[in-house]
């Protein structure tokens, strides 16, 4: 099966600071992939040189066979490269609907009609409405995102993601800072759009990684070290030195 | 769901409405209330930029002034008449804002600031260095206003005051209603979004610095029809409204009413700022100091203006109509009963 989306020899330095060098990544589609590492392996890089938000010094991007390594985020974001952040990044005065309304593609082709009152809509509406229900914040439309409780705005994060009808969903530590019974829910969420869409995941929960994803890679000091099956990255001794930190003695040696 | 004329909008369209009839009454007058409705057109669409963007410009005064040149050169030496000259200044305007657009719609924050206020400096000497066309320090004077066809009551001398203020309420009407559209459409969602999160409304496949760009030169185009509205109120166009004070004047209207909070913050802001400029002025010389002290007490004790003030005993959801205050007390006590 041909991949949604490979890159080859991707590299970025920020000054003499090389944080990825001669990343090359291909991730098939409908499967569920996550992106592993050590703090600073450049997992976050890579994802903002996938959706456009930095530019590589080096290599290239195709998405669905077609180079897009010089798009800006927002024609990324068109073609189906939607992704959501790890650090929450809402629009914190909206409500959840306004939230998610707003990044869907029926009001987005709309953008720029300044006669039309943006709940009449209706298609941006009801979209809405089921991207609401998918992420089981039904109930909660008309608050304003910065009176959701945390683990709420994780899943509005997602949701903002998931309402940009994306062929290629990005998620930069969904999990990040919850507690386990929102864990539970995130999961769940997870599992079931998995079933029919393709998902990258940066995440650092190694039992969401190994139970939940078809395809691992693992990112440490820039470069990828493994890709395989949780099974093989689970056996890799490469990848545990990389995490219990005797790499660099073995480097050194060698 | 928003209501296109919300009892509001209606409420405030009928205070200007009958408001010539009353200002004498509490020692005012007519000109007063032209100008109140000529900066309020002004500040709304400011307000676009500055409230619902969150783009800080501080050179907007050169556009509101170079409105009063295009007018007046168009309707001395060109097209004659008061609608032409009027339709230039606005689409004058609007390209001078969409050249300048191109140039400040890429940048935030401070940078976004500093080259508004380099443009709006640049436009002012621009008046000084064409003084053939623009008259330099005198201004251009001997604007005319011809009277129009009204149906119903034939033609309207707007020469006299009476007149020409309802010719500009009618603008100022016009104005509101369109504003209020342009920040409850599609696109008003999207500069809110900007405002909010450029990152993330980049992410999900705005092409920001367009929309920007879009905002400034629409906020430019309302600048441009309340600046034709002030030549004419003065007949004449001259320089002064171009200068930085100026600009900076239109800043402090937006906030003193409460620009962030509320729609007709500006509106507010301008009645104030106007009427105690009038009333200071006739109390002491050293008038200034008071208005000064005045604005610096406003931001200190009420950020968001005086309509913020209302607007947070009311609604404590904050800027947009996010639902009732109940539900927003409700998620509140959520949020804070589940975390650890």
């Amino acid at each position: 099966m041909t991949a949604i989306l490979e890159t080859r020899g991707l590299r970025k330095a920020f000054g003499g600071n090389v944080v990825l060098e001669d990343v090359t990544l291909a991730f098939a589609p409908n499967r569920l992939s996550a992106i592993i590492g050590p703090n600073g392996a450049g997992k976050t890089t890579c994802f903002n040189l996938l959706t456009g938000f930095l530019e590589p010094d080096r290599g290239e991007i195709r998405f669905q066979g077609r180079d897009i390594t010089a798009l800006p985020p927002d024609r990324r974001a068109k073609l189906g490269i939607c992704r959501s952040f790890q650090v929450l990044n809402l629009f914190n005065d909206y409500s959840v609907l306004e939230n998610i309304r707003v990044a869907v593609p029926a009001l987005r082709r709309r953008g720029f009609d300044c006669w039309t009152r943006a709940g009449d809509v209706r298609e941006a509406e009801d979209r809405a409405a089921g991207i609401i229900r998918l992420v089981g914040l039904a109930g909660r439309e008309h608050v304003a995102a910065r009176f959701l409780s945390y683990g709420q705005r994780r899943l509005l994060e997602i949701g903002v993601a998931l309402a940009g009808e994306p062929q290629l969903l990005l998620m930069d530590e969904p999990t990040s800072g919850l507690g386990s019974r929102p864990m539970e829910t995130l999961r769940e969420l997870v599992q079931r759009l998995a079933a029919g869409l393709t998902i990258v995941v940066i995440e650092h929960d190694m039992d969401f990684v190994l139970t939940l994803c078809h395809d691992v890679t693992v990112l440490h000091r820039g470069t990828v070290i493994a890709q395989g099956t949780p099974d093989a990255i689970r056996d890799n001794r490469e990848v545990r030195e990389a995490y219990l930190g005797t790499l660099k003695y073995t480097k050194a040696r060698g | 769901m928003t209501a296109w004329t919300p009892p509001a909008m209606l409420g405030v369209f009928t205070l200007f409405l009958v408001l010539p009839a009353v200002l004498p009454w509490i020692g005012g007058y007519t000109y007063l209330g032209t100008e109140v409705m000529i900066w309020a057109i002004f500040a709304l669409g400011y307000n676009l930029l500055l409230g619902y963007t969150g783009l800080p410009a501080f050179g907007h005064g050169a556009f509101f002034g170079m409105a009063g040149y295009f007018l007046a050169v168009s309707q001395k030496w060109w097209t004659g008449g008061l609608w032409l000259p009027l339709l230039i200044g606005v689409l004058g305007t609007a390209l001078c804002g969409a050249f300048v657009a191109l140039f400040v719609a890429r940048r935030r924050g401070i940078y976004f600031s500093l080259l508004t206020i380099a443009f709006g400096v640049m436009f002012w000497f621009l008046v000084f260095v064409l003084d053939t066309w623009t008259g330099g320090e005198d201004g251009l004077t001997g604007l005319l206003r011809p009277a129009i066809a009204v149906p119903g009551l034939g033609a309207v001398a707007l020469r006299d005051n009476l007149p020409f203020y309802y010719f500009v309420y009618g603008f100022f009407v016009l104005s509101t209603v369109l504003l209020w559209r342009i920040v409850h459409s599609p696109f008003g969602q999207v500069i809110g979004a900007i405002k909010q999160s450029e990152t993330r409304a980049r992410a999900v496949g705005y092409d920001t610095t367009l929309y920007k760009g879009a905002v400034f030169t629409l906020s430019c185009a309302f600048a441009g029809l309340a600046g034709g509205l002030y030549s004419l109120a003065r007949f004449g166009a001259f320089a002064e409204p171009m200068s930085l004070q100026q600009s900076g004047n239109v800043v402090l209207m937006c906030l003193i009413g409460g620009g962030f909070a509320s729609f007709y913050g500006p509106v507010l802001g301008v009645a104030v700022f106007l009427v105690l400029r009038d009333f200071f002025s006739t109390v002491t010389d050293h008038w200034m100091l008071l208005y000064g002290l005045l604005f610096m007490a406003i931001i200190l004790f009420l950020p968001e203006g005086i309509l913020g003030l209302v607007q947070r005993v009311r609604r404590p959801t904050g800027f947009h109509d996010t639902g009732t205050a109940e539900a927003a007390r409700a998620a509140e006590t959520t949020a804070r009963g589940s975390k650890p």
